[in-house]
């Protein structure tokens, strides 16, 4: 599989305080490809997901070591402006958190604080990134009544159009399904498939028939060690490890 | 006596204690505020509420309290804004910016429980030295600033709670979207925590209001309405207290009905932060 990296892992460890979440990782992101991650539980995945939005720097005593190259720029260079690091991802956590504030409002959040004042904009944007989730004629009539009153399926959209309001290039997603029934599950699915012309797309599961619906790319880590990454197909239906192999039939988990 | 009787004994002697401690709380309230109206309506009349007091005000003449009513306003209003504009940046430097469980925060938690136990005559005291200090006499500055240091405790740590129940992961979301520290704290942590916030700073209203010892020697007394903050202030516990001193009937029931339009003020402003807290709590995410 030919591809242009996007993101460029090197030799990348994590601690939180004595322990060692990451080990050693070293890995290229595609470039607009689905990019799943998966791993039994505490086997790193979602901190080398917050690595790339640096949003592990908001836990206490973690640190870090090596290098996360997103288009070539160190992130984690202190010079490096953390803010516009940020505002080239959108992040789908695993439940839901709206801001307490209007539909609107959420989706008016991240342009609002970087810098787009006008109405007219701002409402093409609610609009705009409202239907890219397909929640626009759920909601079209109540723009400005809570959103914590939606369901959490609509949350769950609308955190994602909130998310691709600051124009970001990559999409990380933490077990983004996981709180929803499966029709909400299946709707956010689609929407990645579509996505994926424009987008990065990097999604932490733990379900593999999920893995194997969007997968372009697979990343497998275990106990924070990189254990094998490659195309999708590769990986799920003929892994070379043996520990993929026992993940994938369900002997570890 | 067999195990199972022993059991729906104790359940039962156990249920007449908690229901007759209960039953004994809401009995001390009706006394308490039954006292205050069947006394107080007895002197109650329309220029208690709107004269200030004439020449013979305590020895019985005519005359009312609106120079204690606007006075006990201005202070506890002037105390409150004081006591947000210092308190509403420690709680969101410790619930947004200081380490969770950091040494800092947990002393600074520490220091709001010392100082709310701390008794109001000592702020008083303590008002009153600063004033000295700062060569200030008795007046409505004075006590705006030794109200604000007792109600400051009270309002950070009400405000504290609520804020530490606010999810992480929301000010997650707003960091991902590539907001500043300081950004998420005014737009996300202030408006999840509104309800809570609101309903802290009216609880510290209420105390700020009803205290008499900390402002006995700050504030002073006059029988004008205050038009300077450096001029001495009347308030409502003062006047309930300098009225119950004197030896003269009549000006003893007016303490009842000085006490009466503190209690009213307090209530009302129980009621409207209720409905306040529930208007604000729509926009709350779980």
């Amino acid at each position: 599989m030919e591809f242009t990296t996007h993101i460029s892992v090197q030799n990348f460890n994590v601690f939180y305080g004595s322990q060692q979440a990451l080990k050693d990782i070293t890995i290229d992101i595609p470039d607009k490809k689905i990019i799943v991650i998966i791993g039994p539980s505490g086997c790193g995945k979602t901190t080398l997901l917050r690595s790339f939005n640096r949003l592990i720097d908001t836990t206490e005593g973690v640190k870090v070591r090596g290098k996360v190259l997103v288009d070539g720029e160190d992130i984690f260079d202190p010079a490096a402006e953390v803010t516009r690091i940020r505002k080239k991802m959108g992040l789908l956590s695993q439940h839901p958190y709206p801001l307490p504030m209007s539909i609107y409002d959420n989706i008016a959040y991240g342009p609002r604080i970087h810098g787009t004042k006008n109405k007219k904009a701002l409402d093409g944007i609610v609009e705009h990134y409202l239907k890219v989730s397909s929640l626009w004629d759920e909601v079209k009539d109540r723009l400005h009544s809570p959103a914590s009153r939606l369901s959490v399926g609509q949350q769950q959209r609308l955190c994602l159009a909130r998310g691709l309001a600051v124009e970001p290039e990559i999409i990380l997603a933490d077990e983004p399904t996981s709180a929803l029934d499966p029709k909400s599950s299946r709707r956010i699915e689609e929407t990645f498939m579509r996505l994926k012309q424009r987008y990065t797309i990097i999604i932490v599961t733990h379900i593999l028939r999920q893995a194997k619906r969007l997968a372009d790319y697979v990343v497998f880590l275990y106990l924070g060690e990189l254990i094998e990454h490659g195309p999708a197909k590769e990986i799920l239906e003929n892994p070379r490890q043996e520990m993929t192999k026992e993940y994938i039939s369900g002997a570890i988990s | 006596m067999n195990r199972v009787d022993r059991r729906k004994i104790e359940e039962a002697v156990f249920k007449v204690m908690m229901v007759g401690s209960t039953l004994l709380i809401i009995a001390v309230l009706v006394v308490i505020l039954a006292t205050v109206v069947v006394k107080g309506m007895a002197a109650m009349n329309l220029a208690m509420i709107t004269q200030t007091p004439k020449g013979g005000y305590y020895l019985g003449k005519e005359g009312g309290v609106l120079n204690a009513i606007v006075g006990s306003v201005y202070l506890a209003g002037g105390a409150t804004v004081l006591a947000i504009l210092i308190g509403l940046p420690v709680v969101l430097y410790l619930n947004v910016y200081a380490k969770r469980g950091g040494r800092l925060a947990a002393f600074t938690r520490f220091s709001f429980d010392v100082l709310w136990g701390v008794p109001s005559i000592v702020y008083g005291a303590f008002g009153f030295t600063l004033m000295l200090f700062f060569g200030l006499g008795a007046s409505l500055l004075g006590g705006i600033i030794a109200v604000a240091l007792l109600i400051l405790p009270i309002m950070c740590r009400a405000m504290d709670e609520v804020m530490r129940m606010m999810p992480k992961e929301l000010l997650d979301a707003s960091y991902s979207l590539g907001a500043t520290r300081l950004e998420t704290a005014m737009k996300v942590a202030v408006r999840q925590a509104l309800p809570g916030i609101l309903t802290a700073v009216l609880i510290a209203f209420g105390r700020g209001i009803g205290d008499a010892a900390s402002v006995i020697f700050t504030a002073g007394f006059s029988d004008s309405i205050p038009y300077s903050l450096f001029r001495p202030a009347a308030t409502l516990p003062l006047a309930i207290f300098f009225q119950l001193g004197t030896p003269f009937p009549e000006v003893r029931e007016r303490a009842y009905a000085s006490a009466l339009i503190l209690t009213v003020v307090i209530l009302a402003i129980s009621v409207v932060s209720r409905l306040l807290a529930r208007r604000f709590t729509r926009h709350i995410v779980r």
